[in-house]
């Protein structure tokens, strides 16, 4: 059997060229063709968030995203947001605040707040709940996961960019 | 001669020192537990408690999880016991270890051994000139022994590790998106699973398709051993098409199910059922006293636990045996149940605990294993990287069965209890191996039971009252009651598979109880604290009652005005674990919400204080989560919550201020967190809610339609 056409799209900066078939989540051919395993299954069904990652900056469930979706455009994981070995300042305050308890939420979580950041630099708490509501946690770390964001927000706005 | 020291009983199961403990060329060591990491922070709490007895530091330690390789075998890790039996064999192993090395160290350097100093391994006698080190000492050889289990650990007095807030060990790497889970892990040439489940428990397979299956993309194999069906490809999504393609083109006869959620608690209360008396005390002159009798209903539904991941499992099958690489919480007894299956030698079985989605009890996590072994047997030396998904873990998963509790109390004309009785009905809370021992063989894994020759299902348990019991977790109060009767009511008949859940009974037994004492003060005209204390004896007990109620800011006697209320619930985590108050505050406009939960904890010494902190944090959230939305849908043929939006979980936007303050107690013997604040939670919130309704919620979840129901 040939290989299917090769996709090409960037991820977290790198070109990259993958043979797979274009209706392929998003999800599979990072995990699994190019090893970034950051972004987890949770269920397939763009419910839960834990796939999240960023297509040209927009938080999308790379689940019941298709391959061909993501052609030629940039995408972002989590492996992407740490700057030359440094965790992003969101990182940071994720360990600061010890906001994980079994972690797999944590990457999508991540990518969500990301882009919430990004878009609302100095988000209000309910801002950041409503942009949150769509990743669930089942290990009930929200509370730490709400201060983590708050932190790193109070960072940001108070350090240059 | 002082009396001899309790051996921990991990430490008698595995009495060898190096077993535990061995020492680095790199001047670290490495310390092996039988417990798993579920997301919990045990192995950075056992990395201090190791650290501390070796007097090593944090760093130096290095931590191993269960793997039949290399660890200890401590069974499984549940029950917040981690913390009591694995954390009290680890110091009392690293107490011993270091003072095997200190003789030897004292023999050489001719030091009395107790004027010795050790600091981060090395070992030097006061004149700091004569000095070894763990390292410069045979240790292999020395630790090539059994334990005495009788030296003395280190006087708490002394601390400089144990107590502090140390960051969990595990986080960076999740942050950072590196592969953690089971499901990250890659092997060469590794392959990919799925399974096909029945659409019901009890379905039998009547027909498939097999061709069709066989010839689709990138399949190498389809299993169909009996019921069970699987397939395995080169890619994922190959193999989750298949699974899709498998599910349509097979034909099932289903037998039905002998109840359904609307129907599940008039069921349970009508069945035969084997009764035990946990606790009977009379007191007739006091029962004589009676001036007025209350009595109550309450109900709590299935509940999952859907871990946001579905369980997955990486295995190879070849002539050497099976290894697999699983989240179970027990490898040990699931290497055994591996081994009964494919009628192998157990050391033909070998299983590493790999960190997996959040585990609050029995979940698919041993299935899975199972599962990716078969699909691997089908496809000899090559790995299989098996995940179940989104429904099968609703399907298959065993829940945390549905309950109902009775509650009766008479009181004086001072409103003092005189009477208290609880009834409950529950199937049993256990469906894990090792709690009924069946002449035939017979095993909890899933698979095991749809193959053509089947190993039977384990028959349902319920855990020993002596270790915290199950459906009577928590039944009996801890007040001071002059007459109390508690009766476990346990259903054999087994509608939905089932099996633990994070507290097992003591959640529904404490919301029911809680919700209960809170009915009997209203009835009184007393303060819910109050009432409490008045009848609440133990130290430890009032102390966080009282911490509670004054960070809550509790103002007794408060009248609510109709669209806010509080409540508070308290309880000892299998009365005799650790103690907890929660005080919860609700409004009911614009609509019913939780705005804030303050708790006071008391675990004894607090070895993280900042792990008991998340974990509590956790444990109320999770339990909001159940008591404000969960309940597994099923109708008389099968389960219908498959997904989130058929079982809605708390949603950030539920998410109330959360704080729980810490009564830190070092003289005190060191417990586990996690099950304690479920219970609590789901009585305070119900007790909130009365407060501002002026009418009660009994039956668990308190939806928007109970509300309205209740309200009449």
């Amino acid at each position: 059997m040939s290989l299917p056409e090769p996709t090409r799209f960037t991820v977290n900066g790198s070109e990259q060229s993958v043979h797979a078939e274009p209706d392929t989540p998003l999800l599979y051919v990072l995990r699994n063709d190019l090893d970034l395993k950051g972004a987890k299954f949770g269920c397939g069904l763009g419910q839960c968030g834990a796939c999240t990652v960023l297509l040209d900056g927009h938080a999308v469930n790379a689940c019941d995203t298709p391959l061909w979706a993501a052609a030629g455009k940039q995408v972002t994981t989590v492996e992407g947001l740490a700057a030359g070995g440094a965790m992003s300042r969101l990182q940071q305050a994720f360990l600061d605040e010890q906001a994980v308890q079994c972690g797999y939420c944590i990457s999508g979580m991540l990518m969500s707040a990301t882009a919430l950041l990004e878009r609302t630099p100095d988000p209000s708490l309910d801002q950041i709940k409503e942009a949150m509501d769509r990743n669930l946690c089942r290990c009930g770390t929200q509370a730490r996961i709400l201060r983590a964001i708050q932190r790193a927000a109070s960072t940001r706005t108070g350090a240059p960019a | 001669m002082s009396a001899p020291l309790k051996v921990p009983s991990m430490l008698s199961a595995n009495p060898r020192l190096d077993r535990w403990v061995k020492f680095n060329d790199d001047r670290s060591a490495t310390v092996f537990t039988g417990r798993v990491e579920l997301g919990q922070g045990i192995l950075t709490a056992l990395k201090q408690i190791a650290a501390e007895e070796l007097d090593l530091s944090f760093e130096q330690v290095r931590i191993v999880d269960a793997d039949t390789r290399l660890t200890p075998d401590e069974g499984h890790t549940s029950g917040s016991r981690s913390i009591s039996e694995g954390g009290s064999a680890m110091r009392a192993v690293c107490a011993e270890v270091r003072a095997v090395l200190l003789a030897e160290a004292s023999r050489r350097l001719d030091i009395p051994s107790d004027r010795l100093v050790v600091e981060e391994g090395r070992i030097t006698g006061a004149d700091r000139i004569r000095e070894t080190s763990y390292w410069d000492l045979p240790h292999a050889d020395l630790l090539a022994r059994e334990a005495t289990g009788q030296v003395p650990p280190k006087p708490v007095a002394r601390y400089t590790v144990v107590g502090r807030s140390e960051q969990r060990l595990d986080i960076p790497d999740k942050l950072a998106g590196r592969p953690c889970f089971v499901a990250d892990m890659k092997l060469p040439g590794m392959l990919f699973g799925r399974v096909a489940r029945p659409p019901s428990f009890g379905a039998r397979l009547e027909s498939i398709d097999e061709a069709a299956i066989r010839a689709m993309p990138g399949v190498l194999a389809f299993v169909r051993d009996g019921d069970f069906l699987g397939v395995v490809a080169e890619r994922e999504e190959q193999a989750v098409k298949a699974r899709k393609a498998m599910l349509a083109a097979s034909r099932w006869t289903e037998p039905g199910l002998p109840t359904d959620a609307s129907d599940i608690y008039r069921f349970i209360e009508t069945r035969d059922t084997t009764d035990t008396v946990i606790v009977e005390r009379r007191d007739e002159p006091a029962l004589a006293r009676t001036a007025k009798t209350f009595e109550a209903r309450y109900s709590k539904p299935y509940i999952a636990h859907a871990s946001l991941g579905p369980s997955a499992a990486l295995a190879t099958f070849s002539d050497a045996g099976i290894e697999v690489w699983t989240h179970s919480q027990g490898v040990f007894p699931l290497q055994r149940e591996l081994a009964e299956v494919f009628h192998l030698p157990v050391d033909a079985v070998v299983a590493h605990h790999v960190d997996g989605p959040g585990c609050y009890g029995h979940n698919g996590a041993d299935d899975a294993a199972l599962d990716a072994v078969l699909l691997a047997r089908a496809v000899p030396g090559r790995p299989v990287m098996l995940q179940w998904m989104r429904d099968d873990e609703f399907a298959w998963e065993p829940l945390g069965p549905a309950m109902v509790v009775k509650t009766r109390a008479a009181v004086d004309a001072d409103g003092n209890i005189v009477d208290w009785s609880l009834e409950l009905w529950s199937n049993g809370h256990t469906q894990r191996p090792g709690v009924v021992i069946t002449t035939e063989p017979s095993v909890s894994l899933l698979a095991a039971w749809h193959l053509e020759n089947p190993v039977p299902r384990i028959p349902q348990g319920d855990p020993a009252m002596s270790g915290g019991g199950g459906m009577a977790r928590n039944a009996e109060v801890i007040y001071a009651l002059p007459n109390q009767k508690v009766v476990a009511h346990r259903v054999e008949e087994l509608p939905l598979r089932a099996s633990t859940l994070r507290a097992l009974g003591a959640y529904a037994n404490v919301f029911a109880g809680e919700s209960f004492i809170d009915e009997l003060a209203e009835a009184c005209g007393a303060d819910p604290v109050e009432y409490r204390l008045r009848h609440m004896k133990n130290p430890r007990a009032r102390a966080v009652i009282e911490l509670a109620a004054q960070k809550a800011g509790w103002v007794p006697n408060e009248k609510s005005d109709g669209t806010k209320g509080r409540g508070i619930a308290f309880a000892q985590y299998k009365n005799g674990y650790g103690y907890i108050a929660i005080v919860a505050e609700v409004v009911l406009e614009p609509e019913f919400r939780v705005t804030r939960m303050v708790a006071a904890v008391d675990v004894g010494l607090a070895i993280n204080p900042d792990g008991i902190l998340n974990q509590t944090e956790g444990g109320i959230l999770q339990a909001l989560s159940w008591t404000l939305k969960e309940q597994v849908d099923f109708d008389r043929e099968r389960i219908l919550s498959r997904d989130w939006e058929t079982y809605p979980v708390l949603t950030f936007s539920e998410v109330p201020q959360v704080e729980v303050h810490l009564i830190d107690r070092r003289d005190e013997e060191p417990l586990g967190a996690g099950e304690t604040p479920t219970g609590p939670t789901a009585a305070a919130v119900a007790n909130a809610l009365a407060h501002a309704l002026g009418v009660r919620v009994r039956d668990l979840p308190l939806t928007r339609e109970r509300i309205i129901a209740a309200l009449g």
